[in-house]
């Protein structure tokens, strides 16, 4: 043995340094087995052991196979109709429990999305590449040191073209899209297909995973789904140039990248991405549906401000108080004992009695329940003695409204329910029972456009200017007239 | 009785300074990941295995040959973000090849320069794309085309190279 290493000494140096970088690269690779890493060489020294366990139990069962196959065949049969029942049962059990399982997993996969949005972003100076064309990837001139960390997205102007691999104090090595061990998560535009996007072997880019039977137009753009958690949604990856059909039932997308790979220079690495919604001001300017829709309801003018001068009671007459439907219409306004009544058109402008605000935007009310959820800032509560407190109970105390109130809101919320006070719009629910004071100052007469045509107001007489307690001597007044909602 | 296919006395040994011998691989390996930055044609070059050619060749030592390309292959390597040692191996044996048949032919003249060039480098093709496909189970493509027009490519490189590193070298 010594004289034959000695004799191919050469050659025995060349085996061992060969040998050596076999064995580095074994220790290196990791190959991806029942969704776990497992290093090359464990793998190997596996492959060599376990043919050996193989044939020997390979021996094993055999030899028992035969006793038990053919020798030893009591009762067989009946277990193999023990077993097949059970299968059956079991066949029934599984179906079951993958339903579960899949609609576990959408539930799942709705509650750990959230959209991502940029907001920090490095510039950096691509320095140099790998100088092979098996590894397509740059090195950029910023590192640990300037917050760069593994997986951050890198792109330019023009759009995304790789992410970060290798991170060390003052570069970074960043995998260019192009590269065949690269893989973006991608969805096309106008057809919204996703797929992944890969490097081909000569540097170009393609959407897989696109079924045959789906239609792709060249030309349509290629944007990021954010499905990969690297690259935010949105962002441009190139435009199609090509479609062919591909192996195994899928398309192959060309893909011509929008940013150029072989020329960078300068290129912006995303080291800050926020998971939040959109910011109130971000709203600006946008048209919701709600306000669209509620355009199209019909109006009802806004309520001139009332002078406590004119503002008399009339006992027995029937006051105006317009009664907004649950589809916002008004149904009629009437309000016995109460505050002479203004002039129809003349109404005050409605204001929200539980912040003193008046709403940004109208909302559409359904049976008495906002459609949308405004932001309303919550201020304390001054002096509103009925307020919410028979808003369930129809009108028929002396002379008081307490849902009236709860619509009029603003500086009168501040006054005690009296019988001398204008009447107030009330919101009558489907089942008859009023709604809660959001409801209804959401649909205040400011916000919602009645169908019919009030009744002519009945002119009040003088009232006191100073809020008088409730007079409890003062007449029982009728109820009010509601008609049916339509 | 080994047959030598040049005469005796053109089969000189060369050696290098220290200097020329750890500054011309390093150059050359900067030089590779530098150009294809700016010019990504330049990708198609492999700078670093015409140094190891030259190398072997010119010192006619198996030894020498193999552990210049162990080493210049490795430092390669850790230039991509692929194992390493995929590189490392296939340079290893163009080293240990280069330098055999530098022992046996005149590579002195521009036409076996440009031969052996064109022979290594597709032999160093072909090492690189089994230990990458076969052992490390990458998705390497191979185009004949391709390859042979890259092999002419760094033949011609070469064979300017060589002439330029022949004035670094020292008689042993």
């Amino acid at each position: 043995m010594e004289n034959l290493i000695t004799r191919h000494r050469n050659v025995s140096i060349l085996v061992a340094v060969l040998f050596a970088q076999v064995l580095g690269l074994a220790v290196q690779v990791k190959r991806a087995a029942n969704a776990e890493d497992t290093r090359l060489i464990r793998i190997w020294t596996i492959s060599a052991v376990t043919p050996l366990e193989k044939a020997l139990i390979w021996m094993q069962q055999g030899t028992g196979g035969i006793w038990h196959n053919y020798i030893y065949l009591r009762g067989v049969r009946a277990e193999n109709r023990d077993l097949k029942q059970e299968i059956e049962r079991m066949r029934l059990e599984q179906v079951r429990l993958s339903e579960d399982a899949e609609q576990a997993r959408r539930l799942q996969l709705l509650l750990g999305f959230k959209q991502k949005f940029i907001s920090k972003t490095t510039p950096a100076q691509v320095i140099g590449s790998s100088g092979s064309e098996q590894s397509r990837s740059v090195y950029i001139d910023k590192g640990s040191k300037d917050g760069i960390e593994p997986d951050h997205a890198v792109l330019t102007a023009d759009g995304v073209i790789g992410k970060v691999l290798h991170v060390y104090g003052s570069t970074s090595l960043v995998l260019l899209i192009n590269d065949q061990s690269s893989g973006v998560g991608v969805i096309l535009e106008k057809s919204r297909l996703q797929g992944v996007l890969r490097g081909t072997p000569l540097g170009g880019v393609a959407v897989e995973r696109v079924m045959n039977d789906e239609s792709v137009q060249p030309g349509e753009r290629v944007i990021t789904s954010g499905g990969d958690q690297i690259f935010p949604k949105g962002l441009t990856i190139g435009t199609v140039s090509q479609v062919n059909a591909g192996a195994d039932s899928f398309l192959n997308i060309v893909v011509k990248p929008s940013a150029n790979l072989s020329k960078l220079e300068e290129v912006l690495v995303v080291t800050g991405v926020e998971t939040r919604l959109p910011a109130a001001g971000e709203m600006a300017g946008r048209v919701r549906a709600v306000d669209v829709l509620t355009q199209r309801l019909p109006f009802v003018p806004d309520k001139p401000a009332v002078d406590p001068k004119k503002t008399v009671a009339t006992p027995g007459a029937p006051a105006q108080t317009p009664i907004v439907g649950p589809q916002g219409n008004v149904l009629r306004g009437a309000t016995p004992g109460t505050v002479g009544t203004p002039n129809a058109a003349a109404k005050p402008v409605p204001t929200n009695p539980l912040t003193g605000s008046r709403p940004a935007s109208p909302s559409v009310t359904v049976s008495g329940r906002p459609l949308v959820a405004e932001p309303q800032t919550v201020v304390p509560r001054t002096r509103q003695p009925n307020l919410g407190a028979d808003l369930t109970k129809p009108a028929s105390g002396p002379g008081t409204t307490p849902a009236s109130k709860v619509a009029e809101g603003g500086a009168e919320a501040n006054k005690p329910a009296t019988e001398t006070e204008a009447p107030k719009p009330t919101v009558v629910a489907p089942n008859g029972l009023k709604p809660t004071p959001a409801a209804a100052s959401a649909t205040s007469p400011g916000s919602v456009k009645p169908a019919l045509v009030q009744k002519p107001a009945v002119v009040p007489k003088a009232a006191p200017p100073a809020a008088k307690p409730e007079d409890k001597s003062a007449k029982p007044e009728p109820a009010p007239v509601q008609d049916k909602p339509q | 009785m080994q047959i030598l296919y040049t005469s005796q006395e053109q089969v000189e040994v060369y050696r290098f300074n220290l200097p020329v011998a750890v500054l011309v691989p390093l150059i050359a390996l900067f030089l590779q990941a530098f150009i294809p930055s700016r010019f990504p044609f330049f990708a198609m070059f492999d700078l670093p295995l015409l140094v190891v050619i030259f190398f072997a060749v010119a010192r006619r030592s198996q030894i020498a040959g193999l552990i210049t390309g162990a080493l210049i292959g490795l430092l390669q390597d850790s230039l991509t973000h692929r194992p390493i040692g995929i590189y490392g191996i296939a340079k290893t044996v163009v080293g240990y090849g280069a330098s055999s048949l530098g022992v046996r032919i005149d590579v002195e003249n521009v036409g076996a320069r440009f031969l052996g060039t064109v022979f290594f480098y597709l032999f160093h093709e072909v090492i690189y794309f089994v230990v990458a496909h076969g052992m490390v189970s990458l998705s390497v493509q191979w185009s004949w085309s391709h390859e042979l027009l890259a092999a002419i490519a760094n033949a011609g490189v070469a064979v300017v190279l060589f002439a330029v590193l022949d004035r670094l070298k020292q008689r042993a």
